[in-house]
Parts: structure tokens; sequence; C-alpha cells
């Protein structure tokens, strides 16, 4: 089997797994990161968005080939204890209810505010299309962008 | 326990607190099913450091029921919340409850635990007294320290208390804090999940990582109705690694990979054998009228409908429909089972663990007592996770692989055709208005598909009839509980057919049900929601796409006002703003209540506009998030939520009630937006056209 090189949140990994593998399980699986969950297997959930050289990106519809030599980050990569800007935001809105969706909303949320300091209703609208919750956490995620705009660097 | 005893004072019986072991550590023999346990100690466990853990059956499902809990246990102890570790639904380790459903945890469970804490709160207190040697009477306590309240330095904790020693206590009566002496009930408390759920650190079921994990995937049939005859699995047994277990007609390819096993069981080549329903989402309607129509039962009757139709000065007939809906959790159903000395363990997405544990002894005809259900943080469950089928298929995979840990997560597709859906439902209403417009003087109404529950509303009319189906296995599909079951349904009925009565005799619809609600709670609760919304009604359709529903789940009362936009050439709804006034009585943590109701509304504008599970035969033709619509972002309207201050100290769940009229608000508001009146939840384009063309030109 052949092997691939990546960064996962800042650290050099090396992977052992056939090219086409998603990243998704590359990520649970093989480097045991479960924060990055799966929900539909199409892109179309938003459930296992990750950051690929800072862009918000599927991991299920990403390979393993395609993110060797790039660097990864995935919902622990932000923070472990809850410090970035956006996980702040998310704890102080008190937006996750059965927080399966979350982590990927969080990273979509980081991306968006990295490229746009104060995103408005619409920009978040789009940031957000391909992502569903169930619960129904919209409304406090719109809030929890906003509360942690300008504080993404 | 009667509900009324919540805050009121707890009947305990003679009880015995021990104290002889760390927290979470040897199991508590778990209490027989079907009662709540009296000995508190199955419920509250105090460690040496003080901490407090509480054991309860309840699971987390995001609805809060981790936080609210340990609110109540905070409030009788003097804690901080943070101070409670909540440990939930191990079937080992804690105390059996009903499953986490039907708005229940708050009704049953809470006063339950509440007794328990305030039990505990009295024996350290004597303990207390007698280490201190002064009496209960002169100690104050708090944050876990217990101290004169004279001579603050002669204080103890409750580790020291514990710590190392075997204590008991019989206490008769104990009663929880009166709600004047509290300070955590009513006030906004954080979750005590949040920051678990915003690092991924949280773990549900399919996050365990058990070391030598298998991830099976099953072979499923094209289509319900059909059985697995024969496979040919030489081609997926050539891949390396790969192994395939039979049980029956269960078949499942197990890799330590989960794309992998999934590549193998696409080289699998079953056989199947069978007959699929001969229906589809078109004739399902028809077929559940036709198919119930010798089984319909009078449920409720009171008085002479026939004189009651005579007196109608305006008479509507209304035929009501709702599709089939899937719980769709973000989470699919995901279960890891393990197979060792003689025991099964399932780590389970769940909403019953002891439902589980009873499913799974019984499918390996195992005693319960050979069955460990521990539930996980579940990913959404409205009902879906009730029953546990993929917990089933992990044990009896496991059953076969001793030794080896097997997670059973079903991939999406999976997950939308296994689902137990929300029960597609005809009903028929015919009812009129008197000629002075203050009463409703027949109401005959037919339901197919659903039961008759919550059909009801604390309206006069006086002369009625309920039938619903008394017929087994109506459905042609599996259905299941869905938010609030069959409430949803009869209240869009209502609701829809109120509106059409109150505009076919010029009246405005908040008129009407005030001249109707015979129910002061309710009475207060519309103008609690007229006044807030800021609206004057008119006799629709005003044009201005403004609807009203009001609706229970049990005790719980919701009035609701939508107000839509309808785009004529494309027949699509925009919600623009959706308020909900709720009364549940005493709030106890009201943010999370917030939470509940803000997620109510956005998932039944999905209800309402565009969830549906279109089938042909035993076939499900959505099998991802492409074609079956969940709101996204774009749906959401402003959300306001308003609770009644009724000063009660009763509480009620707060997970269904405001799902029930959501989608009657909006059907009202389409109607009052261009006069056309939708019957078919959902909604969707093609149907809000259909509905326009009907619309009589002026």
């Amino acid at each position: 089997m052949p092997t691939y090189q990546l960064t996962v949140n800042g650290r050099g990994r090396t992977v052992e797994a056939d090219a086409d593998t998603p990243l998704l399980w590359v990520l649970r699986d093989t480097l045991g990161l479960t924060g990055t969950k799966f929900g539909c297997g199409q892109g179309v959930c938003g459930a296992c968005t990750i950051h690929l050289d800072g862009q918000a990106v599927k991991s299920c519809q990403t390979s393993l080939k395609e993110a060797a030599g790039h660097a990864v980050v995935t919902v622990e990569g932000l923070s472990r204890d809850g410090s970035h800007p956006v996980q702040k935001a998310w704890i102080a809105e008190d937006v996750a209810q059965c927080g399966y969706c979350q982590p990927g909303m969080i990273m979509s949320a980081a991306a968006l505010l990295k490229h746009k300091a104060h995103p408005t209703d619409h920009d978040i609208d789009e940031a957000f299309a391909d992502h569903v919750c169930r619960c129904g956490t919209y409304p406090r995620i719109r809030k929890a962008v906003k509360r942690a705009a300008g504080g993404v660097k | 326990m009667r509900r009324r005893d919540f805050l009121e004072g707890v009947t305990a019986g003679a009880l015995t607190f021990f104290f002889t072991t760390p927290v979470g550590s040897a199991p508590i023999v778990p209490t027989r099913p079907g009662a709540y346990a009296e000995d508190l100690n199955a419920y509250l466990k105090i460690s040496a450091d003080g901490r407090v853990g509480c054991f309860v059956g309840k699971v987390e499902l995001g609805q809060g029921a981790m936080t609210v809990l340990a609110m109540l246990v905070a409030e009788e102890l003097e804690l901080d919340p943070a101070q409670v570790d909540m440990l939930m639904g191990d079937t080992d380790l804690c105390p059996w409850d009903m499953p986490t459903g039907g708005s229940l945890t708050m009704w049953h469970t809470a006063p339950v635990l509440r007794g328990a804490a305030a039990e505990a709160r009295a024996v350290l207190l004597r303990m207390a007294s007698k280490a201190l040697g002064a009496p209960v009477a002169d100690l104050a306590l708090k944050d876990g320290a217990i101290w004169v309240k004279a001579a603050p330095a002669r204080r103890t904790t409750f580790g020291e208390l514990v710590k190392g020693r075997k204590m008991e206590r019989h206490l008769g009566k104990i009663k929880p804090k009166p709600l004047s002496d509290c300070t955590l009930i009513g006030r906004r408390v954080p979750r005590k999940d949040a920051l678990a759920k915003t690092t991924g650190a949280a773990k549900y079921a399919g996050d365990l990582r058990l070391p030598g994990t298998l991830h099976a995937c099953i072979l499923r049939p094209p289509a319900h109705g059909l059985n697995l005859v024969a496979a040919d699995t030489a081609a997926a047994e050539r891949m390396p690694g790969v192994r395939i277990v039979r049980d029956g007609t269960l078949l499942a390819v197990l890799h330590p990979q989960p794309d992998t096993a999934r590549k193998a069981l696409a080289l699998v080549k079953g056989t199947f054998e069978g007959t699929e329903p001969d229906v589809d989402d078109g004739r399902i309607y028809q077929y559940l009228v036709d198919k119930a129509a010798p089984g319909q039962r009078v449920m409720i009757s009171r008085g002479d409908l026939a004189a009651g139709e005579k007196r109608a000065a305006t008479v509507v007939e209304g035929e009501y429909r709702n599709a089939y809906e899937s719980h769709a959790t973000l989470e699919p159903h995901t279960s890891v089972a393990k197979w060792e000395e003689g025991r099964m363990t399932v780590w389970a997405s769940t909403q019953s663990p002891f439902v589980f544990r009873e499913a799974v002894a019984e499918a390996l005809k195992l005693g319960q007592d050979k069955v460990h259900i521990i539930a996980q943080f579940v990913g959404g469950g409205f009902g879906g996770k009730l029953v546990g089928p993929g917990a089933i298929e992990a044990a009896r995979i496991a059953r076969r692989v001793p030794g080896v840990p097997i997670q059973v997560a079903w991939n999406r597709e999976e997950d939308l055709f296994l689902d137990g859906y929300r029960p597609a439902a005809v009903v028929k209403i015919r009812s009129g208005l008197d000629a002075g417009r203050g009463a409703i003087t027949f109401w005959d109404s037919t339901v197919a598909g659903v039961s008759q529950g919550e059909a009801e509303l604390p309206y006069d009319m006086q002369t009625n009839r309920y039938q619903a189906p008394a017929v087994p296995n109506l459905h042609p599909l599996k259905v299941g509980a869905w938010r609030a079951p069959n409430a949803h349904t009869n209240a869009f009925a209502r609701e829809s057919q109120l509106d059409a009565l109150a505009a076919k005799a010029g009246l405005d619809p908040v008129t009407l049900r005030r001249r109707l609600i015979t129910d002061a709670r309710l009475l207060r609760l519309l103008d609690l929601a007229v006044e807030t919304f800021d609206w004057e009604p008119a006799p629709g359709p005003t044009g201005r796409g403004i609807g009203l529903a009001c609706g229970a789940w049990r005790q719980g009362l919701v009035v609701a006002i939508a107000q839509v936009a309808v785009d004529k050439t494309t027949g699509k709804v925009r919600t623009e703003r959706f308020l909900e006034a709720v009364d549940v009585g005493l709030v106890v943590n009201p943010d999370g209540a917030r939470q509940q109701v803000e997620g109510a509304i956005t998932m039944c504008i999905g209800q309402a506009l565009s969830e549906e599970i279109r089938f042909k035969g035993g076939r499900i033709l959505d099998k991802n998030f492409d074609t079956y619509l969940l709101p996204r972002f774009s749906a959401i309207p402003r959300i306001q939520v308003v609770f009644a201050d009724n000063a009660t100290s009763v509480t009620q769940g707060i997970g269904e009630p405001p799902v029930v009229p959501v989608a009657a608000a909006l059907a009202n508001a389409v109607f009052d937006a261009t006069g056309a009146r939708v019957t078919h939840v959902p909604f969707t384009p093609e149907r809000v056209l259909e509905a326009l063309k009907r619309v009589p030109a002026k």
C-alpha cells in the first residue's frame, strides 16, 4: 500500500492507505481524530468540513492523494481547550444541541472569518449553504459568527 | 411519583444512605424495569473530593437534559452545576428509566432526582451536625462545604463527611427547597456539554476506537418487502482483511477500515425474494383511507352531529394530508458491540438504553443481565433512536466474532431507508360555525395514518366525533415516533380547518379562537403571542401573509404566528418571521428551553415546506440530502420565542410542544398571503402552485 505525507494540525504525519481513501476516514480511523464527522458521504451536509491549506473543504470528498503534501486542520487543531475565538463564541452563544454537525460548522466559520472579518447574513448563508443542522441551531450560529467577527487571524 | 410532587415535597419512604465506593466504580445492581429506584444512592454518589456524581437512565440527545438535571441536583445541594458530574444512560451503572422521549424527562425523572438530592442534603446536614457538634438549624452549606453560621471556621466538606465511611440514615419525607429559595432555577446556566461539543472531544458511538474494531457493512435489499435468499461473496472475500459474517438473513462484510468494508460490500451479489408493497408516494393517501376504513373506530363522541349541522350557518369540509418524513438525524444510527465472557456490551446512539437492553437480549436469547448498553452522546434523536435495529445488528454480528468490537454505522442511504418515518396521514374534517360566529356547532373528524392523539384543544366544540383506525400494520413502510407524534398531524388539520371556517364566515382567526378557547392559560398565551407579534388581525386573506395556529403536547401549550412571502410564479414560500409563545409551566433553564423552541421551529419549517420521503413500491427514492431537503440557513426567518410567566411550580417538557403548530401556522400564513389553502404537508412549490390554481377569480 502506498504511503503519503501530510501535515495534520501542524504535525507531519505519514499515512499508509489507498490513494482514493477519503481524508475523512484517514483522519478518523488512521489518525484517531474523531471530531470530524460523517454525515452524508456526498458533500451535501458539511459535517466533515476541515481546512485544507486554510480553505474549508469536505473531507468526505477529498482523497488522501489530494490532501498529501498539504496542511490539514481539524476542529481539534483549532484548540483542544476551546480557546479559539470561534469556539469561544460558540460556547458563549450555547450553539450546540446534539453537537454532531458543529465541528463542521465551526471549521466553516473559522475559514469564513479568516477571509472576511465581518460577514453579512448573506455571506453567512453562502458560506454555510452546504451545511445542515437537524437540531436547528442556525440562528445561534449566525450570532456566534458575528460575535467572533474580527477576532480570527 | 405524581408530577405535582415536583418542588412540593417528595415521598421518599424509609431510605438507606451508604457511602462506600468512589463515584463510578462498583456498579449498582440495576433496579427493576418499570419502577424508579427508591434508594437515592442509585442516583447520587459523593466522591472523596466532594464532587457529586449523578446517575440517570436518560441520555443527552442535544435537548439539554445533562444540564437541566445537573441544575436540579445542584439546586438542592447548593453547588455549582459544574460540580455535578452526569453519568447518563449506562444500564449497569444507572437506575432504570423510561426512554428519553415524549418530553418526559422533566415530568418523570426530574421530581425523582430532586427528591433524591433533597434527601442527600438532609443526610449531609445531619452528618455535619454530628461532626461539628451543632444543631442542623445552625448550619449553612454552599459549594460542597458545611459550616456553623455563627462560627464559619467550624466547617467540614461533603468529601470529608463521606470519606472512607459507611453510614446509614433512615429519613422520611423530605421536601425539596421551596421555589422562593431557589437560586439556580430560572437562571441561564451554560450547557455542560458546550466545551466538548465545540472542540471535537464529545464522543458519539462512532468515535470510540476500541482496539481491534471491525467495521461491519450490511447487505441491504433494494426494496422493503424483499429478503436475502442467496449471496455470492467470493469477490469480496478475495480482498485482503475482509471477513464475511452471516446470521440468518443478515450478511455483513467486516474490515478494519470503513471504506474498505463498503467497497467489499459492493462486490457481494445478493439474491432477494419477496413482495414489495404495491403503492407509492402519490397513491399512499387513498391507500391509507381505504385500508383504514373497515377498522375505523369512534374514539371520542359527544352530542348529536346531525342536530349540530342543522344549526350551522357556515360549513367547511377539509381534507389534510402529510407525507412520510424522516428523522434524518445528522448522526446516522451507530452502535459498537462486543461479546466477551458471556456478556454483550453495546455502545449505542440511543434514546432508550433500557429498551435496547431488552431488545438485544431478546434477539440473542440472552438474559437481560447479560446485556450492557452504554449510551454515548447522541447526534440527534427526535424519536428515531427510541428503537435500535442497528444495535441489534451489531450485537448479532459481534456474537459470532467473540472478543472483537463490531461497529455498525449506517450510511445516509441506509439511515433514510431503514428509518421508522413520521407516518403519512389523511385527516378529513367536516365542521360548522353558528350564525353568531361564536360556536362550533359540530366537528366530525376522521383520521387515517395516525391516532386521534392531541386532536382536541380546549376549544368550545361540544358536539364532535373523532374516528381513528384500529388496523394493525396499516402502513406499507416502517413508521415510528417523530417528535410529538400524532399531534402535528392533528394540529395541522384542526388549525387549518378553523382558519378556513373563520375566513368563510368573514371573521379574523384570532377573534374566532378567543370566542372558542375555554382555558384561561391558552387564552392568556394567545394574547401574549398577538401582543408580542404586534399584529392587528383582520379577516383573511389580507395579503399580509400572517397566519396563526395553536397546539398542545400534554399540558404544554403553544401559540405560533408565522409571516411568509409567497412567490406566485414559482410557488416558493419564504418564511420571514416566526413567533412562538410557549407555556410549559416553570422553565428551569430558560436558555435551554429557548434552544428547543428555536430548533423545533427550524425543524418544522422543513416539515412544512420541503421534507418528504418519496417511494415506489418498497424502494425509497430519497437516498441522501441532495433530494431529501432539510431546511438550511437560507430558509431561516427571524425567530422570536416568548414564555408565559404563570407563577407555577410545575414544570413540563419542552422538546415536543413547540413542534406542534408550526406547519399549520405556515399554511394559514400562505392562505393569508394568497387566498390559497395548502392542505398537503409538505407544501412544496408544486403543491402551492396547484393550490393557487384552485383560488376562485375575483
